[in-house]
């Protein structure tokens, strides 16, 4: 193998399980040391810069750094990353003070936002602090988009959405509520706007045509449903209600049904487990409240007797499961009836654009959704943006962000005439963590300790009023255990290998068998040439120039080192040293920033 | 040295030996030598060594001197007996260990100072005795813990840190041993364990006093230009002689070698040597030949290793004596001690 490039900012970050996999890439462990000192405002405002949306996140993010958690390779749980992004919401100072300010003077530019999601507000966000003028259009007669009208209150409190949308409303930014745009053409036309983002989201929910689908006004749609419950034209559900399809919005219906009378609640899942779409910690919490999970059941027919649901019809399904452990073929193998007083279907949804005329230059595919770059966020028509939801269909908040802030930089780059597609590289510093003969600025001591349960409300308590936020969010003793468990993965190992010894003193040391001084080949042949087989692919082997005594290389594994730094205790030349790699993104402030420099002082 | 201990976390697919232990089972705690200290490398070859050859940690005592290199039992094998005893006097405490209970596996952990120095005369005689034990010799050509005088392996010409050059004549180990008439005599170098975990392995099965000379530089005091004994100087002047395979009892042995190649040696527990000569004209079962070549290579400067001669016809000190196969420690007094009566008859002829 050749000697691996650290210079390039993706090898360090892909260390950084958390931050590589997060869309937004936020900088976990880092907020998570700001936790550990205490520095709550701080640690909010490192990840308010990359997820805008600490608060709500802390709560409600899909977290797809927790299962990329390198923790979680030691041993089983990974760290409670998204419960400590809430610790630093809920302890932090007032923070107003720091936020990004709109300008007095403005650009003259001035941009559209269609629908005032997360989307919608991270372009807000980014650009309104830049001098443009920034008006958001929002058919319903309150902000927050799907994060309001589909989260439950249970869930995701009003208030912390009112706070965290109020900070970039706060910018200047001028909100048209009930302004829903029924033409993008005449907006184009007429609108006066530089540029224009759609973040509308996936508003449809998904029907289930089926005999007697139409026979009943018991039989409703999740997310419609939801929507209708958190503006309180919803109160009240029947006894016994079926929950059709076992993803996100499955969990919030039935635990909102419990909330409204409902006592008895399954939730109908086709497929066995393992296959469920939902999140597992949203299953358990479900589960929690007595919810029952009907596995291998397909819908069939809705029974309407009277006029009214009385239930429904289900083939029991069997499922042959193939060598990879997918799904190879399945079979009905017998019919029941459920008796049910409601239906709720929360089987997926759609993207929904019957106010694009599709004659303006926007092209869609197949599936109706508009054809949209995935760098720049640019539909077909130059000037329009996508972003959310509306752009490559139902995905979450944290990814809405992370387009958000994309959609920024082109927005800025188009409304200065400046390439969309030539965009600033990221970039990476590296900073040494020795502060003296063995100590590091960071806590390298491997902290056995499990991870902590979030403490919730009483499951007598908690039914009695929607409004009653179930987790309570860490304790302050909590917190500080969990914050232990992060294993710094952002303090990378640095190796140079011109220094080394070849004294073994760092192989000999580390815990989990990560390294090898051995003769060079292919990384098929080295990966089982090492300490300890490296058999996860998609970890990377670090591998070093030629040593300088026998030109054998130090390889490293990077999939389960514990960043111990032992390693680079154990080393008497200091070969290796213990990194801090911090990965700068580039947002439209820094675009703005670098045109500034490029255009130098004469523009100034 | 470290403020963290080795943290307890392993890698999941960490092998198990027969006994279920895996290696970090027989670690100790963490060393408190330099860091690069080749002291520690032993550490790891005698924790793979050990875990290999499926050893229960209470069946393994540990025993050393003074010295750098005999702090290094702490640091395995932390379930195991151990003794650190007066420096040079290692091989005596072995001694009375091991006639007391010859159940026990016996490694000695000792350095040139303690073994060539102070040491020497106790040194020699277990060797003499034949005494059933591994004997590793940390061997670094200075005195470490007292910040870096030559010791007496010392080769002429070796330059200190700061000072001249060393003048007098070193000890070698391994002449000396072969001229004493050790059974099992390697040499190796602490920066390749490939070598040193099979020569570890073969000494701990060996019936015998089996040496062990492992150049284990002191990154310190002793590893820089002009040093003899530095890990530069070693890599560039080692000379490999004999390679050597460790097969357990149950194990077949591949028929593959060739005649002249490859030499088995079985053992008298059943396990077997398998000895690769890397140069042709060596032979490892000839202490004269053995002589011959090794001061000849030490005249170029080279450093031969590899398993250098082996005799494993010799009785052990427990045979030489006659002494029953049970450990001393388990017999009834009664049966250790002949009595008044019994005393008195064997005075009685001496009358």
């Amino acid at each position: 193998m050749k000697p691996t490039d650290t210079a390039n900012p993706d090898y360090y970050h892909k260390v950084v399980d958390c931050q590589w996999a997060c869309p937004a890439h936020t900088d976990v462990p880092e907020y998570i040391r700001l936790i550990a000192q205490g520095r709550f405002s701080d640690a909010y405002m490192e990840n308010r810069e990359s997820n805008v949306f600490p608060g709500i996140l802390g709560r409600v993010c899909d977290r797809p750094c927790e299962p990329a958690c390198r923790r979680r390779r030691v041993e089983e749980k990974p760290v409670a990353i998204c419960r400590l992004k809430r610790v630093a919401a809920d302890h932090r100072d007032d923070i107003t003070h720091r936020l990004p300010k709109a300008p007095q003077e403005k650009n003259g530019k001035k941009v559209a936002l269609i629908g005032a999601g997360c989307a919608s507000l991270t372009v807000a966000n980014d650009l309104a602090p830049l001098g443009y003028e920034v008006t958001i259009f929002e058919s319903l007669s309150t902000t927050g988009g799907l994060m309001r009208t589909n989260i439950p209150r249970f869930r995701l409190p009003p208030a912390v959405l009112d706070e965290e949308i109020g900070y970039i409303l706060d910018m200047d930014v001028d909100l048209k509520l009930n302004h829903p745009i029924d033409s993008l053409k005449e907006l184009l036309d007429d609108g006066g706007f530089d540029a224009v983002f759609v973040g509308t989201g996936a508003p449809r929910g998904k029907n289930l045509e089926i005999p007697g689908r139409y026979d009943s006004a018991n039989i409703h749609i999740g997310i419609e449903w939801l929507e209708s419950v958190a503006f309180e034209h919803i109160d009240s559900i029947g006894e016994k209600v079926l929950i059709i399809g076992v993803g996100n919005t499955a969990m919030d219906c039935c635990r909102t049904s419990l909330r409204l009378g409902a006592k008895d609640v399954k939730v109908m899942a086709r497929k066995p487990r393992g296959f469920f779409k939902a999140s597992d910690w949203e299953l358990e919490d479900a589960e929690e409240e007595n919810v029952e999970i009907v596995v291998n059941h397909s819908p069939r027919s809705f029974v309407i007797e009277e006029g009214r649901l009385t239930g429904m019809v289900f083939d029991v399904m069997e499922y042959e499961i193939d060598g990879q452990g997918r799904i190879d073929r399945g079979r009905a193998v017998d019919q029941v009836s459920i008796p049910c007083d409601d239906v709720i279907l929360a089987i997926g949804q759609d993207n929904a654009f019957p106010w694009i005329e599709r004659d303006i230059g926007i092209e869609f595919d197949d599936w109706d959704c508009p054809v949209v770059d995935e760098t720049t966020m640019m539909c077909t028509r130059e000037g329009v943006f996508f972003g959310g939801d509306s752009a490559f269909g139902p995905k979450n908040i944290i990814w809405a962000v992370a387009h958000g802030h994309e959609a920024a930089i082109s927005i800025h780059k188009y409304c200065h005439g400046e390439d969309i597609r030539e965009r600033l590289p990221r970039g990476m510093n590296l900073t040494s963590q020795k502060m003296g003969m063995h100590e590091w600025s960071f806590s390298n001591d491997y902290d056995p300790a499990g991870r902590r349960l979030m403490p919730h409300v009483d499951l007598k308590e908690r039914f009695k009023n929607i409004d009653i936020e179930v987790e309570l969010g860490f304790t302050a003793e909590q917190a500080q255990q969990e914050v232990e468990r992060c294993l710094n993965c952002d303090i990378q190992t640095v190796f140079t290998a011109k220094l080394c010894i070849e004294c073994d003193a760092c192989i000999d040391i580390c815990p989990t068998n990560c390294l090898t001084i051995t003769h060079n080949g292919t990384e098929t042949d080295l990966r089982t040439r090492l300490s300890a087989p490296a058999e996860n692919t998609e970890q990377a082997l670090y591998v070093s120039a030629g040593l300088p005594q026998t030109g054998r290389v130090m390889v490293k594994d990077e999939d389960l080192c514990v960043h111990c730094s032992l390693c680079a205790e154990r080393c008497p030349t200091g070969a290796w040293d213990m990194q801090k790699s911090t990965i700068l993104l580039p947002y439209a402030a820094d675009e703005a920033e670098e045109s500034r420099c490029k255009s130098g002082p004469s523009a100034a | 040295m470290s403020y963290i201990a080795k943290p307890k976390v392993t890698h999941p697919s960490l092998k198990r030996n027969r006994l279920g232990l895996t290696t970090r089972d027989y670690e100790g705690t963490v060393s408190t030598l330099c860091a690069g200290c080749g002291h520690d490398s032993v550490t790891a070859a005698i924790i793979q060594a050990v875990f290999d050859l499926d050893i229960e940690p209470h069946m393994l005592a540990k025993m050393s001197g003074i010295g750098c290199s005999s702090k290094t039992p702490a640091y395995f094998a932390s379930q195991s007996h151990g003794f650190n005893s007066v420096h040079g006097r290692m091989p005596s405490v072995t001694t009375g260990a091991n006639m007391a209970n010859r159940e026990l596996t016996y490694i000695g952990v000792s350095g040139d100072g303690d073994s060539l120095s102070i040491g020497v005369g106790q040194f020699v005689h277990a060797i003499r005795r034949n005494l059933n034990m591994c004997y590793i010799i940390e061997n670094n050509g200075v005195y470490g813990l007292t910040k870096g005088q030559f010791s007496a392996s010392a080769d002429i010409g070796s330059r200190p840190k700061k000072g001249l050059p060393n003048q007098q004549e070193p000890i070698d180990p391994v002449s000396t041993a072969l001229s004493l008439g050790a059974s099992y005599v390697a040499r190796s170098f602490s920066g390749d364990k490939a070598q040193l975990v099979p020569l570890i392995k073969g000494a701990l099965r060996h019936s015998g006093f089996a040496l062990v000379d492992v150049i284990s530089p002191c990154v310190t005091f002793n590893d820089h230009e002009g040093s003899t004994k530095s890990y530069a100087h070693t890599r560039q002047f080692y000379h490999h002689v004999v390679d050597l395979d460790y097969v357990p009892p149950a194990e077949e042995i591949r028929a593959a070698y060739d005649d002249g190649e490859a030499m088995p040696v079985e053992l008298h527990d059943g396990s077997t040597l398998v000895l690769r000569k890397v140069d042709q004209e060596y032979d490892p079962t000839s202490r004269a030949a053995a002589f011959k070549y090794l001061r000849q290579r030490f005249n170029e400067g080279e450093i031969v290793t590899g398993l250098l001669y082996i005799d494993d016809e010799r009785r052990e000190m427990h045979d030489l004596m006659g002494n029953v196969d049970r450990p001393l420690s388990e017999l009834e007094l009664g049966t250790l001690h002949p009595g008044k009566a019994g005393l008195r008859k064997i005075l009685d002829g001496y009358n």
